[in-house]
């Protein structure tokens, strides 16, 4: 090998670290019969009526490329969906993306608006891709810990102890994974009181904005005049089991969205044109599917909740995605320790709660989206590793 | 139908405690309700979902459809309360269409199902044709697939 990479290659993409879910995927995958509580995506097919439309679409060989912001039919959709679900009104024409799934709208609305030396607030415990995006686009990543104590709520005054005259974006993941955290109206208020008058953006990731078991989703982009500094993410994974059909989307005012569509156009063209024509239906068709989905999502919930507080392992509430986030303090062991031990004595692959920034750590990401008698068996399984660690 | 039932028709051994948590009401409440429906008749009792091919791989399910002369008193009643006393019959229907009464029976062969149909239904006098169709293979019963486990393609961990 005569070419040194690590010295030629990116510096940013040498140096960011691999995600902490991957490195734990490896452990798992080593011991055999493992029953895992450790995906992030639906266990439901996607809604029969939707693939149709997929196969229809091909088989009459509608297969172009479509326009760069996606299929106008669509986004119109999405402008409708967005106006009654976040109560915020988009142009179709200039302010709707459709994008290749939530991520893809999250790395064009981070490189659109952050700068080399820019400060990027990021709320964890949250996803993994914010801060090696950030990073990417030469800004500082900077963490603000949200509590058990405040149900992994951001709060005001953790939002301004964090603010500097750098500070560019904030990254507001809610519904949260991993901790199924929501934001409510009065708290989203609180935190646009902190940002009016400011020259901070927000990029609110809501992909999971359709698992909210009490009330409904509300979207900071609805409140005061927090839309002209938000981009909304949203997508079709999560709420209409579409995972594979890599399909989100953002909305955000035109000069935002002008911005990401040239670098969308650039690196993209356009999201795949089948899964277009398949979401249309889903907005379209399938609001009783949703319905049906989270009815199944939120008896699982309030179960495994149960479970995990009878276990002795203190479990808080979350009112939205399908993940708990129970804490593991109690067995005074690390959350890597923890899930190491879990999947090497009980073949049972739960994720660290360190996975998800440093604010984790002591917790366990648990999902959900598994059937009754798969949670069933993984509870019984952690309830005698942890009397087995007690001996 | 009512959230209680749904559970209960796939997984009729979930505790009242259980049910109480998934629906989010106390084990008091569900107890009370499950007896008002058992009082009521609207659950009749509670079975397993058995794959009778794996359970008993020689037994034998039929449907047999059955043209009924309705009687002056009682219409289809009599006949098919009749047909339901037998203890091979599984489930007896009156049905809309071609014929009136659509019965399931299960056997241990062939030639025993044979012989119910010609010496017990047939012989009944207000049926007036019988057309007896065997079970090949079940694929799903009571809502559940019971033809092959099905595969979770999901990988172990994602984020």
């Amino acid at each position: 090998m005569s070419m040194d990479y690590e010295k030629l290659l990116n510096r940013t993409a040498v140096e960011m670290k691999p995600s902490g879910i991957r490195k734990f995927f490896d452990i798992a995958e080593q011991v055999e019969g493992v029953i895992s509580l450790g995906v992030g995506e639906p266990d439901f097919k996607t809604p029969w009526k939707i693939r149709q439309t997929a196969i229809d679409t091909l088989q009459k060989g509608r297969t172009c490329y479509t326009a760069n912001a996606g299929l106008i039919g669509l986004r119109r959709q999405i402008a409708g969906y967005l106006e009654a679900s976040a109560g915020a009104k988009y142009d179709p024409e200039r302010e709707i993306l459709v994008s290749v799934g939530g991520s893809e709208a999250i790395d064009l609305a981070v490189r659109a608006i952050l700068s080399p030396g820019d400060e990027a607030l990021i709320v964890e415990p949250s996803f993994v891709c914010y801060k090696p995006m950030a990073e990417m686009a030469g800004a500082a990543a900077v963490p603000i810990a949200t509590r058990v104590e405040n149900e992994f709520r951001l709060t005001a005054d953790e939002l301004k102890e964090a603010i500097t005259p750098k500070t560019k974006l904030l990254i507001l993941p809610f519904p949260n994974n991993p901790t199924g955290a929501v934001m409510r109206k009065e708290d989203l208020e609180a935190i646009a009181e902190v940002l009016e008058g400011t020259d901070i953006f927000v990029i609110s990731d809501e992909i999971y904005s359709e698992l909210t078991y009490s009330g409904t989703h509300c979207s900071i982009a609805g409140i005061g005049n927090m839309r002209e500094r938000t981009v909304v993410i949203n997508g079709f994974s999560k709420s209409f089991a579409m995972t594979g059909w890599r399909l989100g989307f953002a909305a955000a005012p035109e000069e935002i969205m002008k911005n990401m569509l040239k670098l969308h156009q650039y690196c993209i063209m356009s999201s795949p044109t089948t899964s277009q024509y398949a979401a249309q239906t889903a907005l379209a068709e399938c609001r009783a599917d949703i319905e049906k989905m989270k009815h199944e999502y939120n008896m699982r919930r309030r179960y495994v909740v149960d479970g995990f507080n009878r276990l002795g392992l203190d479990c808080f509430t979350p009112q939205g995605a399908f993940y708990v986030f129970p804490s593991i303090r109690s067995t005074g062991l690390t959350s890597e320790e923890f899930c190491e031990r879990l999947v090497y004595s009980k073949k049972v692959a739960v994720v660290p709660g360190s996975a998800f920034g440093d604010s984790g750590e002591g917790f366990i990401r648990v999902s959900y989206a598994y059937s009754l008698a798969h949670l069933k068996e993984a509870l019984k399984r952690i309830g005698e590793f942890l009397e087995e660690l007690k001996k | 139908m009512d959230e209680l039932l749904d559970l209960l028709k796939t997984n009729a051994r979930l505790t009242d405690r259980e049910l109480a948590v998934l629906l989010g009401q106390s084990e008091e409440e569900i107890t009370r309700r499950i007896a008002a429906l058992e009082a009521d008749g609207v659950i009749k009792g509670y079975s397993a979902v058995i794959d009778e091919a794996k359970a008993d791989p020689n037994s034998v399910k039929a449907l047999i459809e059955l043209k009924v002369t309705p009687q002056s008193q009682s219409g289809y009643d009599e006949i098919a309360c009749e047909i339901a006393d037998y203890e091979q019959v599984e489930s007896v229907t009156l049905m809309s269409g071609g014929y009136d009464v659509l019965v399931s029976v299960k056997g241990k062969n062939i030639r025993e199902i044979s012989q119910f149909v010609s010496a017990r239904l047939a012989a009944i006098e207000a049926v007036t044709s019988t057309v007896t169709h065997f079970e090949l293979k079940s694929y799903k019963e009571n809502g559940i697939v019971i033809h092959e486990e099905e595969r979770d393609e999901r990988g172990l961990i994602s984020p």
